[in-house]
C-alpha cells in the first residue's frame, strides 16, 4: 500500500467526504484551530502559556469571524442556486428578510410593541428557513420560466417588493425609524428565564471545554471564562460546519449533479432525464431555506435591524462572495466569505500602517506619501482625516479595491479564489517537479 | 407484432420551411437501424422529435404501443430513450464520473433532503450507482480519465464519455448522432467495436445517424435514406446500395 497512496479498496472509501488521509488530517486540524481561536486566555501546557491563534482571539476579530460564519451559511445557499444550478439571483436579501422577521415574530419578546411569541431558538431558527423556503416556492414557478438577465430582474423586483412590505408591516418589523429587537442566540429549552446555553453573556466555559479539561486536564489548562463574542462565534461556527456538510453532500449526490447539469447544458440535461422546471424549483426552495436561516442568524447576531437592511446591497454582497469564491464549490464559497469580511479589516490596518509610515519618513515613507494624504492640499489616494482631504477614505478605498478585484477575477480567474487554491495545491503536489 | 418504436408520417416545419415531411419508419427490439442522408436532410431533427426537443406539427410517435408525441424530454428519457449528440453536449465543468452518473438520474430517486444528510438510502444508492458507472467506464475503456473535467479531454474520449452517459440510463433505445464524425481510423474502429459490444452484451436497440458509409453498411440491420426531409428508401444494406434513387441523391444528377 505504501507506494500507492491513491489505491482505493472500495468505492465507499473513495466516495466519502474526505477520501484521503491527508485531507482528513488537514480538515481535522482546521476544525481544531477554529475551536481554539476563542480561547482568549491561551492554554497552559506544562507551565507555559500558549496563545493558539494570537490576534484572531480578540473580541473584534471574533465578531468578524461570526459574520463570516453567518454570511458563509447564506452564501452556501446562494451557491446552490447560482453556483450549482446556474441561476443568478439578486433576491437573496429578500429571503433573508423573510427569515429574519419569521424569527422575530416567533422568538421576539412577548408583550412589547412588536409581535413576539417568545419561543426558543430551536423553533424559530428552523422555522425561519422553512418560511423562507415556502415563500421561495411561491416565487419559483415564475422564476423558473425566465433565465439569465430576466431572472436577475425578476429577483431584483423581489428585493424592492420585500423592502416595501417590510417597511409597512410595522407591527412586525418596527418600520424604518427604529426597527425592532430580535431574539438572541441563547438556547432555551422552552421559555425559562435562565438560558440552557447562554451565548450572549460573558461567563464560564461551556461543558465541551469542561470535557476537554477533564480529558487533558493533567497536561493542559483551559481558561475558565469565555467572552460573549467567543461563545457566539463558537455557536455560529458549529452551525456553519453543519451547513457545510449538508451542502457538500448535496453536491455529490443525485440532485446536486442535476443542478450542475442544468447549469452546463440545460437541453442535454433534459434529454438525459432531468426535469427542468422541477429541478430549478428545488434549487430555488433550497437556496431560500439557507437564506432564511442566515437572515435569522444575522439579526439575532446584531440584535436590532431596520427593513432597509434587506436591500439590494446585501444581495450583491452574496453574489460577490459566490463569484470571487469560485462559483460552484463549497470551499470556494467559504473562501469568498472569509475574504469579503477579513479583507476590509486588513485594508483598514494597511492604511493605518501607511499613515504611520508616512509620518515616520524615509524611503518607504515617501513611496507611501503617494497613497496617503494628510491634509487639504495633499493629494494622496487615502486620507487619514475623513472628509477633510481630497483623497479617498478607508471605506471608499475598500469599494475601489473590491471593484477592481471583481473585474480582475472575472477576467483572469473565473474559478475565483478556489481556482487559485487549486493551482497552489497542484504546484505543491508536483513539488519538486512543479512547473 | 407491434414494434418498439413507430414513427408515423411525421411532419416538422420551422417558420414554414419543412425540415421533415411524411417521415415514417419503425425500429424493433435489439435492432440496429441507420438513418443516412446528405447534410440538412433532417436526421438530427428526427432525433429531436423523438426526444421531445422539437414538437412535430403532423404525425405520431408511438413508443411501446403508446404515443409519446408532445411529451417532455425528461419523461421520454424516463421511458428508455437515450441519445448522444452530433456536437458533443457534455456537462463541461463536471468530471467523467459525474457526467456518467448524471445519466443515472432516471434510474435513481434519492431527493435533495436524503442526499444532503447522506444517510442510509442515499449512501446505498450512491454506492450502487457508482458500481454501475464503473461497469460502463470499464466497457468504454476510459478508466484513466475518471476524475478529469470533460472539457479538458480529447475529442475522441469526449465522444466515448457521451456514449457512456447515454448507456448509464439503461435505455431500451439508443440514438447515436454521428458517433464517429471527426475521428481517425483507429478511433472509428474502437467506436464501432463499442457499438457492437453494446448490441451484443446489452441487447439495446439503436438508431445510428452516420456519414461514414463503410461503417453503416457494415453494422446496420436496416437503413433509411432521407433527402430534404423525405424518406427515399428504407431497407437492408445491400438493397440500399443498389437503389437508383439513393445513388442519385448522393451523387447528384449525373448518376
Ligand atoms: N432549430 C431549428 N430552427 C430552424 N431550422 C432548423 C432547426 N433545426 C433544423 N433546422 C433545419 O432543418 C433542416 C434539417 O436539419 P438537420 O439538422 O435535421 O439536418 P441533418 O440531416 O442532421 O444534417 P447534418 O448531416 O448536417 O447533421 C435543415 O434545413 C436545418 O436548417
Ligand atoms: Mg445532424
Amino acid at each position: 500500500m505504501r507506494g500507492r497512496p491513491h489505491l482505493y479498496v472500495s468505492y465507499e472509501s473513495e466516495q466519502s467526504l474526505l477520501p484521503t488521509w491527508t485531507q482528513r488530517v488537514m480538515v481535522g486540524l482546521l476544525v481544531f484551530l477554529l475551536v481554539l481561536i476563542p480561547l482568549q486566555g491561551g492554554i497552559e501546557i506544562g507551565d507555559r502559556l500558549y496563545q493558539p491563534v494570537g490576534f484572531l482571539g480578540d473580541n473584534a476579530w471574533l465578531k468578524i469571524l461570526s459574520r463570516v460564519a453567518i454570511f458563509g451559511i447564506g452564501a452556501l445557499g446562494l451557491n446552490i442556486l447560482t453556483g450549482l444550478a446556474g441561476q443568478v439571483s439578486l433576491g437573496h436579501a429578500f429571503f433573508m428578510g423573510i427569515g429574519a422577521y419569521t424569527a422575530a415574530v416567533l422568538g421576539g419578546e412577548v408583550g412589547k410593541a412588536h409581535w413576539g411569541l417568545g419561543l426558543p431558538i430551536w423553533i424559530w431558527l428552523p422555522a425561519a428557513g422553512l418560511v423562507a423556503a415556502l415563500v421561495g416556492m411561491l416565487v419559483a414557478p415564475t422564476a423558473v420560466k425566465v433565465r439569465g438577465l430576466y431572472l436577475a430582474i425578476v429577483t431584483l423586483g423581489l428585493v424592492f417588493i420585500g423592502e416595501h412590505l417590510f417597511r409597512n408591516l410595522t407591527s412586525i418589523t418596527g418600520g424604518s425609524q427604529s426597527g425592532r429587537k430580535f431574539p438572541s442566540l441563547d438556547f432555551r429549552l422552552w421559555k425559562e428565564e435562565e438560558p440552557f446555553l447562554a451565548f450572549t453573556s460573558d461567563g464560564p466555559m461551556w461543558p465541551v471545554f469542561n470535557w476537554l479539561d477533564w480529558l487533558f486536564g493533567p497536561w493542559i489548562n483551559f481558561p475558565a471564562e469565555m467572552s460573549e463574542e467567543a461563545k457566539t462565534y463558537l455557536a455560529l461556527a458549529a452551525l456553519l460546519v453543519v451547513v457545510v456538510v449538508l451542502a457538500k453532500n448535496l453536491q455529490r449526490t443525485r440532485i446536486g449533479r442535476a443542478f450542475m447539469a442544468l447549469r452546463d447544458r440545460d437541453i442535454a440535461a433534459e434529454v438525459m432525464g432531468v426535469p427542468d422546471a422541477k429541478t430549478k424549483f428545488e434549487a430555488f426552495a433550497l437556496s431560500s431555506f439557507y437564506a432564511g436561516i442566515a437572515g435569522a442568524l444575522l439579526v439575532a447576531f446584531i440584535g436590532r435591524a431596520i427593513p432597509e437592511q434587506f436591500n439590494l446591497l446585501l444581495s450583491v454582497q452574496f453574489v460577490v462572495i459566490v463569484l470571487i469564491g469560485g462559483a460552484g464549490t463549497v470551499a470556494g464559497t467559504l473562501m469568498g466569505s472569509v475574504f469579503v469580511f477579513v479583507f476590509p479589516r486588513l485594508v483598514q490596518d494597511f492604511s493605518g500602517w501607511l499613515t504611520e509610515t508616512v509620518e515616520s519618513g524615509g524611503v518607504i515613507g515617501s513611496i507611501a506619501d503617494v497613497f496617503v494624504s494628510t491634509g487639504l492640499d495633499d493629494p494622496g489616494l487615502v486620507s487619514t482625516l475623513e472628509g477633510v482631504s481630497p483623497g479617498l477614505n478607508v471605506s471608499q478605498l475598500n469599494v475601489v479595491i473590491y471593484g477592481l478585484l471583481i473585474i480582475g477575477f472575472l477576467i483572469f480567474e473565473p474559478l475565483g479564489l478556489y481556482g487559485i487554491w487549486l493551482r497552489v495545491r497542484n504546484y505543491w503536489k508536483g513539488w519538486p517537479f512543479s512547473y | 407484432m407491434s414494434h418498439l418504436l413507430e414513427f408515423k408520417d411525421i411532419g416538422l416545419a420551422f417558420k414554414g420551411v419543412k425540415a421533415l415531411d411524411g417521415v415514417s419508419f419503425h425500429v424493433d427490439e435489439g435492432e440496429l437501424f441507420a438513418i443516412i442522408g446528405p447534410n440538412g436532410a433532417g436526421k438530427t431533427s428526427t432525433f429531436n422529435c423523438l426526444n421531445g426537443v422539437y414538437k412535430p406539427q403532423q404525425g405520431d410517435i408511438v413508443w411501446e404501443g403508446e404515443s409519446i408525441l408532445g411529451m417532455r424530454p425528461d419523461r421520454i428519457a424516463e421511458r428508455g430513450i437515450a441519445r448522444t449528440f452530433q456536437n458533443i453536449e457534455l456537462f463541461a465543468h463536471m468530471n467523467v464520473l459525474e457526467n456518467i452518473s448524471l445519466g443515472r438520474h432516471v434510474r435513481t430517486n434519492v431527493g435533495w433532503l436524503a442526499g444532503s444528510v447522506w444517510l442510509g438510502k442515499a449512501k446505498r444508492e450512491e454506492m450502487a450507482n457508482r458500481a454501475k458507472v464503473e461497469d460502463i467506464i470499464d466497457l468504454l475503456e476510459i478508466e484513466q480519465w475518471r476524475k478529469y473535467p470533460v472539457g479538458l479531454l480529447p475529442y475522441g474520449v469526449q465522444k466515448r464519455v457521451e456514449l457512456g452517459r447515454a448507456l448509464a440510463m439503461e435505455p431500451k433505445l439508443l440514438l447515436l448522432d454521428e458517433p464517429v464524425a471527426g475521428m481517425n481510423l483507429e478511433e472509428t474502429e474502437d467506436m464501432a467495436r463499442f457499438i457492437l459490444d453494446i448490441r451484443e452484451e446489452l441487447g439495446i436497440a439503436m438508431i445510428l445517424v452516420e456519414h461514414d458509409m463503410g461503417l453503416v453498411m457494415d453494422i446496420a440491420d436496416r437503413i433509411m435514406v432521407l433527402d430534404f426531409g423525405t424518406p427515399i428508401a428504407t431497407g437492408v444494406p445491400v438493397d440500399i446500395q443498389r437503389n437508383p434513387e439513393v445513388i442519385k441523391a448522393y451523387l447528384g444528377q449525373e448518376a
